[in-house]
């Protein structure tokens, strides 16, 4: 057993490591709440954006990925958007499950282009700051970690507030819950559909650009982080944004210790075990309606 | 309280003609011709399953007609989009109420003005509240745990919110107290007296046709009956199949 200065590193490094799978499980939960499915192309378009940054950060383009942020970030709701109106609005025949088997299809199709096109290699950009560290205690925390923690969070308030409070972010709770009331007061259903789809899509670009200076890229790269959001996001309950925060700590925690206490090649079991005791105990999560 | 019995002189704002409508294979509305006139609280009675929401939701937009035109204050709307109808001003508080659950009191009002009257929100927000002061002190609750009658009340005040030039109430008395019928009725009254023709959907004949200047009666898809409320009242047949003598 560690002594308490070591396990309370590890809980921060949980906590500034839970700041990208909270940004991660709100797309996926924003996505689950409005749709009523599950996004299974979130991990292959994660995937997607951190090649963007990738490829923005190497000649001749030369874009720091924090600096890339806006651009990916934009770009991913562009993305999203687009994929929503072209794909997923046009073949779903109005069923959800329809919505579904699409994301699914294209999640496939991603992957393997990815294969085709980026070889199976693993890829990294080399940023200056890479190794830098903050002393704090018995922790030495990398400073990009710190970065990405801070930035997620703030970008997750702003989308929580701009979910709260703007016209736009109401209609997309009011269309969640009731969608023909919602044409009845004129709301174009299914352009929200289209921007709450990529608001979950940019929450994976911005995600990307927070990730890339300590993480690589590789055509499988997305599929760790799917299984965590989605862990999160049943731990929050579906479709809860503050169930995704917490969640998104609280896992980042498990990841954290169970590696510690277990080493890095088991730290992994924790959050499988979390998974499986959430929906035998208490299935609809911890901020979840009735289940 | 004598309800005026003459319409008030204008011409039809909404005008639904040869109407055909239904759902995939089945024809619901088999030719219906019905208009409402500025001003005018014109009720449209019949029996469960007639087709009076389905009339409604394809005035609406919510569905597109088979066949027929509708047309409001002039303009062809019939298959229009939805978003397009708010925008002229032709608003349904529907059957159901179908507020939104998860939003408060005040936010659902807010979304009233989403498309329309958007520039007016204080103003229109203050004027809801007034008429239905309940509201206010519910402002900050989950419109999914107000009483039905409040959700009415909500329903009625988040339609106002759009500045509504027409607004069809599809039965807004179901579900309520007899008390809060009779407020509803004389609600509706209320708001047809500042100008606002109404299409009143109901299956309460006698209050509808009390405060109702024309009817339609709609059955197995077609206009049955139609004319002035005050004769429709007296009408023989219309007293048999619905007040049962
Ligand atoms: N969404 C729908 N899909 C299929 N059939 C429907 C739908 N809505 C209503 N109907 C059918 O259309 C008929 C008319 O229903 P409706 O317009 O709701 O009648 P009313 O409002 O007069 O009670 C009923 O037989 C009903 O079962
Ligand atoms: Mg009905």
């Amino acid at each position: 057993m560690p002594d308490l200065p070591i396990i309370l590193a590890g809980v921060i490094n949980g906590l500034l490591a839970g700041g990208i799978y909270v940004l991660v499980a709100v797309g996926l939960t924003l996505i689950y709440g409005v749709l009523h499915i599950i996004n299974f192309a979130h991990g292959s378009l994660l995937m997607l954006a951190m090649y963007a940054v990738f490829f923005l950060f190497k000649p001749p383009v030369g874009i720091d990925p924090y600096l890339a942020l806006p651009i990916v970030t934009g770009g991913a709701f562009i993305f999203g958007y687009l994929v929503y109106r072209w794909l997923i609005g046009r073949f779903n025949h109005g069923r959800d499950e329809n919505i579904l088997l699409i994301t699914l299809g294209l999640s496939i199709v991603i992957d393997n282009a990815a294969l085709m096109f980026f070889t199976g290699d693993i890829q990294t950009i080399d940023v200056p700051y890479a190794g830098r560290m903050v002393e704090l205690g018995a922790a030495f925390l990398p400073v990009p970690k710190i970065i990405s923690f801070f930035a997620a969070l703030l970008l997750c308030g702003a989308l929580g507030l701009y979910m709260a409070r703007s016209d736009t972010g109401k209609a997309i709770r009011a269309l969640a819950k009731e969608r023909q009331g919602a044409r009845l007061v004129g709301i174009d259903v299914d352009k929200l559909f289209a921007v709450s789809y990529g608001i979950g899509i940019a929450c994976l670009g911005a995600a990307a650009c927070l990730l890339m200076p300590t993480f690589y890229v590789s055509p499988t790269s997305g599929h760790a982080f799917v299984l965590i959001a989605f862990t999160t996001v049943v731990l929050g309950g579906m479709g809860s944004f503050a169930g995704a925060a917490v969640g998104g700590f609280i896992i980042g925690i498990t990841e954290s210790l169970g590696g510690l206490l277990l080493g890095e090649q088991l730290g992994q079991i924790g959050i499988s075990l979390i998974f499986i005791l959430i929906l035998l105990l208490r299935p609809s999560g911890l901020f979840g309606g009735k289940g | 309280m004598a309800p005026p019995r003459v319409s008030p002189a204008g011409p039809p704002m909404l005008e639904v003609k040869a109407l055909v409508a239904g759902y995939g294979a089945v024809r619901i509305l088999r030719g219906v011709d019905l208009t409402v006139g500025a001003g005018e609280i014109v009720a449209l009675l019949g029996s469960n399953g007639a087709g009076k929401s389905t009339l409604n939701n394809n005035i609406c937009g919510l569905f597109r007609p088979f066949g027929g035109t509708i047309s409001f204050e002039g303009e062809p709307i019939a298959g229009a989009a939805s978003t397009r109808i708010v925008d002229r001003g032709l608003i349904q508080v529907p059957e159901g109420r179908r507020v939104f659950p998860n939003l408060s009191v005040r936010e659902n009002l807010e979304l009233g003005s989403y498309r329309r009257g958007r520039a007016a929100r204080p103003r229109n927000l203050e004027r809801v509240t007034t008429i239905f002061p309940r509201l206010r002190e519910r402002w900050t609750q989950l419109a999914g745990t107000l009483s039905g009658g409040e959700q009415q009340m909500l329903a009625i005040g988040r339609s106002l919110m759009g500045e509504p030039r027409l607004l069809i109430l599809d039965e807004p008395s179901l579900g309520l107290s007899p008390l809060l019928v009779e407020e509803m009725f004389a609600l509706i009254q209320r708001i047809n007296a500042d100008g606002l023709a109404i299409l009143l959907v109901e299956q309460n004949v006698v209050q509808s046709l009390a405060i109702a200047h024309r009817a339609y009666v709609l059955e197995n898809g077609r206009v049955a009956l139609e004319g002035p409320a005050a004769t429709l009242a007296e009408d023989p047949a219309l007293r048999r199949s619905y007040l049962g003598h």
